[in-house]
C-alpha cells in the first residue's frame, strides 16, 4: 500500500487547505479514500471531493490489484493544522507512513529568511480501514430528484435556520419549479414559514422530467434540523455555485462547487 | 468490600459525590447488604445527604469479603471528589470504576479503568532550522530538551509583536546531577527585558509509560508545591524560589547570560541548601511522566552551591525574531 502526492502550485495549496478546513468544521473525524484519479474526504454521510488536479504528482498502489484503493481515518482538524503551516510555502508533499503506526506525513518546504529552505513535518496519526467496510464509504449515488433549485446566500439561510432551531428541532424544506423555496416549522403552540422566491432552478437533466411536473408543486422532505445547521455552519465561503435537489419525502441532496472541488451532502427524510 | 461500576453509571456515581459535596467535608462511605451508601452532614449539622445505590447499580457487589465483617469507613469530601472532579472526561474516557475498602491496611481505593480510542493520538510535528537562520548559535550536538510548547507561545508572541530577538539557553543534565535543567528563554531590549524560565523533561521522564502519546501540554510539571512540614517556607511561593535560582545562578556562575534579578523584601534564605543529593527525598510524582515537584525545588536550590565539579556552560541558541513565520 502506498500513496505519495505533490503539490507545488500555491493556488493548489490554497485550495486543498480551504477543502481541509471546511471539512474540519462540518466532522471530528473524516475518511481520505485513495484512488487512482483522485483524493476524496467522506464524512459519514456526505461526501465531498478533491480531485487530483490539486497535485502535480500522485502515486498511489491500493491494497491490491482488484482493490486499488486506500481508506484512511484521521481526525480533520490535524489535516487542517497541518496545511495552516503551508501558507506560502514552495511545496507540499503527503505521503502514507509508518512511523511506529500509520501516519499520513505531510512535509511542507518554507522559505526562511535567509532564503534557504526550511522543512516542516506533521505526522498524522491515520487507521487504515479494512476492506470490509468500504462498501459503507463509496461515493453516493445521486438520486434522481423531483425540484432542483438554486440555494438562496447560505449566511441568511444559516441565520434563520438558527433562530428555527430554537423552537423545533423539526423543519420542512420544501421547494418547486417556479424558483420558490420554504422552510417551514410547525409546532403546537406556532408555525414559521420562511419564503424565498425568485432563485431560479437549473435546467433539468430531461426533457420530459420538467415537462410532467406542475412549476407551483412543491416536493417536501422532513429533516433534522441539527444537520441542516450543521453543514449551514460548515460552509465558511459562499460556494461558487450551490444546487438543492429534493427528492420528495425521501432526502435532501445539496450539491455544491467551490471554484473546482464539489461537495456534495446528504440529509435523509425523518421517519 | 468490592465494587465495580461501569459505563453511564460512573457519571451518575460522580454525579452524586458532586452533589454531596456541596453539603459536607467527610464522606461516609458503608457498604450495605442493600447497597453502598455515601452519607455526609454539614458542619452546623443542619443538613444531611445520603445516597444508596443499591448492588444492582454495580456490574458486581461484594458488601463484605467472606470472613471480614463489614467495614465502613469515612474520608476527606475532596479526595474522593477528586476522582470525578471533571465529569466531561470521566464520561467520555471512563469505562469503569473499581472501588474497594480493605481493612486490614485501611485504605479505600478508587480505581479507573479508561479507555483510548486508537485514532486520535497526537499529531506530531516537526521542524528544522538551520544553521544560517540563527543570529547566533552554540550547541552540542546531540542534545535535546523537551518544555511546555504553551507556556513558551506567551513569551513568543511577545517577541513577534516587539519585534525582538528571543535567546534561549539551555543545557543538558550535568554530571553531578540527573535532574534536568530549566530552559530561560530571553528577550531584550535598551527599554525592557524579559525572562521566561521553563522546567524541561529529562530522558527517564520521556520513556515512561505515560509519554507513550506526548502532549507537550501535559508534561508541565506541576510548579505548585505539595505542602510538606519543613519547606512549608517555600511552599506558598514559587515566583520567589525562581527569583532565588536567577539571582545565585547569576552570581555563583558567571558565564551564564542571566542577568541578576532582585529578590523581593523579606523573603528568607533556603533553609536546606544542600547539594541535589542531600535533597532528595521518596516523595511521588503527583502526576506521571512530570518530575517530582520537591525535586523540582531542589533543582533549583542546589544551584546556590557552586557543584564540586562544574557542568558545561549553558548553550546559547539565538533565533531570529519570528516575523514572517507561520
Amino acid at each position: 500500500m502506498k500513496f505519495r502526492a505533490k503539490i507545488v502550485d500555491a493556488a493548489c495549496l490554497n485550495h486543498f487547505t480551504r477543502v481541509s478546513a471546511m471539512i474540519a468544521k462540518l466532522a471530528k473525524t473524516c475518511t481520505l479514500r485513495i484512488s487512482p484519479e483522485k483524493l476524496n474526504f467522506v464524512l459519514s454521510d456526505r461526501a465531498a471531493s478533491a480531485g487530483e488536479n490539486f497535485f502535480s504528482e500522485f502515486q498511489m498502489e491500493g491494497i491490491s490489484a482488484e482493490n486499488n484503493a486506500i481508506y484512511l481515518d484521521l481526525t480533520a482538524e490535524n489535516l487542517s493544522r497541518a496545511l495552516k503551516t503551508a501558507q506560502n510555502a514552495r511545496a507540499l508533499k503527503i505521503k502514507l507512513t509508518n512511523k511506529h503506526f500509520p501516519c499520513l506525513t505531510v512535509s511542507i518546504e518554507l522559505l526562511s529568511v535567509s532564503s534557504s529552505s526550511r522543512v516542516v513535518t506533521h505526522d498524522i496519526p491515520v487507521k487504515v480501514i479494512p476492506r470490509k467496510l468500504w462498501k459503507d464509504l463509496q461515493e453516493p449515488t445521486i438520486p434522481d430528484s423531483d425540484v432542483s433549485i438554486y440555494l438562496p446566500a447560505l449566511k441568511t439561510m444559516k441565520s434563520i435556520v438558527e433562530k428555527m432551531k430554537n423552537i423545533s428541532n423539526h423543519l420542512i424544506m420544501e421547494a418547486n419549479l417556479s424558483g420558490e423555496l420554504n422552510l417551514k416549522i410547525e409546532t403546537e403552540l406556532v408555525c414559521v414559514t420562511t419564503h424565498f422566491k425568485d432563485l431560479g432552478n437549473p435546467p433539468p437533466a430531461s426533457e420530459d422530467a420538467s415537462q410532467e411536473r406542475p412549476p407551483e408543486q412543491m416536493a417536501e422532505v422532513h429533516i433534522d434540523i441539527r444537520k441542516l445547521l450543521q453543514f449551514l455552519a460548515g460552509q465558511q465561503v459562499n460556494p461558487t455555485r450551490a444546487v438543492c435537489n429534493l427528492v420528495s419525502n425521501k432526502i435532501i441532496h445539496f450539491d455544491l462547487l467551490h471554484e473546482d472541488v464539489s461537495l456534495q451532502y446528504f440529509i435523509p427524510a425523518l421517519s | 468490600m468490592k465494587c465495580l461500576v461501569t459505563g453511564g453509571n460512573v457519571k451518575v456515581l460522580g454525579k452524586a459525590v458532586h452533589s454531596l459535596s456541596r453539603i459536607g467535608d467527610e464522606l461516609y462511605l458503608e457498604p450495605l447488604e442493600d447497597g453502598l451508601s455515601l452519607r455526609t452532614v454539614n458542619s452546623s449539622r443542619s443538613a444531611y445527604a445520603c445516597f444508596l445505590f443499591a448492588p444492582l447499580f454495580f456490574q458486581q457487589y461484594q458488601a463484605t469479603t467472606s470472613g471480614q465483617e463489614a467495614l465502613r469507613c469515612k474520608i476527606l469530601m475532596k479526595s474522593f471528589l477528586a476522582v470525578f472532579r471533571s465529569l466531561a472526561t470521566v464520561e467520555k474516557t471512563v469505562e469503569k470504576c473499581c472501588i474497594s475498602l480493605n481493612g486490614r491496611s485501611s485504605r479505600l481505593v478508587v480505581q479507573l479503568h479508561c479507555k483510548y480510542d486508537s485514532t486520535v493520538k497526537a499529531m506530531v510535528t516537526e521542524m528544522s532550522i538551520g544553521e544560517e537562520d540563527f543570529q547566533q548559535l552554540q550547541a552540542q550536538e546531540g542534545v535535546a530538551i523537551t518544555f511546555c510548547l504553551k507556556e513558551f507561545r506567551g513569551l513568543l508572541s511577545f517577541a513577534e509583536s516587539a519585534n525582538l530577538s528571543l535567546s534561549v539557553h539551555f543545557d543538558a543534565p550535568g554530571r553531578t546531577c540527573h535532574l534536568p535543567r530549566p530552559a530561560i528563554f530571553a528577550v531584550k531590549d535598551s527599554l525592557l527585558d524579559g525572562h521566561f524560565v521553563l522546567a524541561t523533561l529529562s530522558e527517564s521522564d520521556l520513556h515512561s509509560p505515560a509519554m507513550c502519546s506526548p502532549e507537550l501540554h501535559r508534561l508541565a510539571p506541576p510548579l505548585q508545591a505539595h505542602s510538606t512540614p519543613h519547606l512549608d517556607d517555600f511552599a506558598s511561593d514559587d515566583i520567589d524560589s525562581y527569583m532565588i535560582a536567577m539571582e545565585t545562578t547569576a552570581d555563583s556562575e558567571g558565564s551564564r547570560a542571566v542577568p541578576s534579578i532582585p529578590l523581593s523584601p523579606g523573603l528568607r534564605p533556603p533553609c536546606s541548601p544542600g547539594p541535589f543529593s542531600e535533597d532528595h527525598e521518596a516523595e511521588p510524582s503527583t502526576e506521571p511522566g512530570t518530575p517530582p515537584p520537591k525535586k523540582f525545588r531542589s533543582l533549583f536550590f542546589g544551584s546556590i552551591l557552586a557543584p564540586v565539579h562544574s557542568p558545561p556552560g549553558p548553550s546559547p541558541v539565538l533565533a531570529e525574531d519570528s516575523e514572517g513565520e507561520g
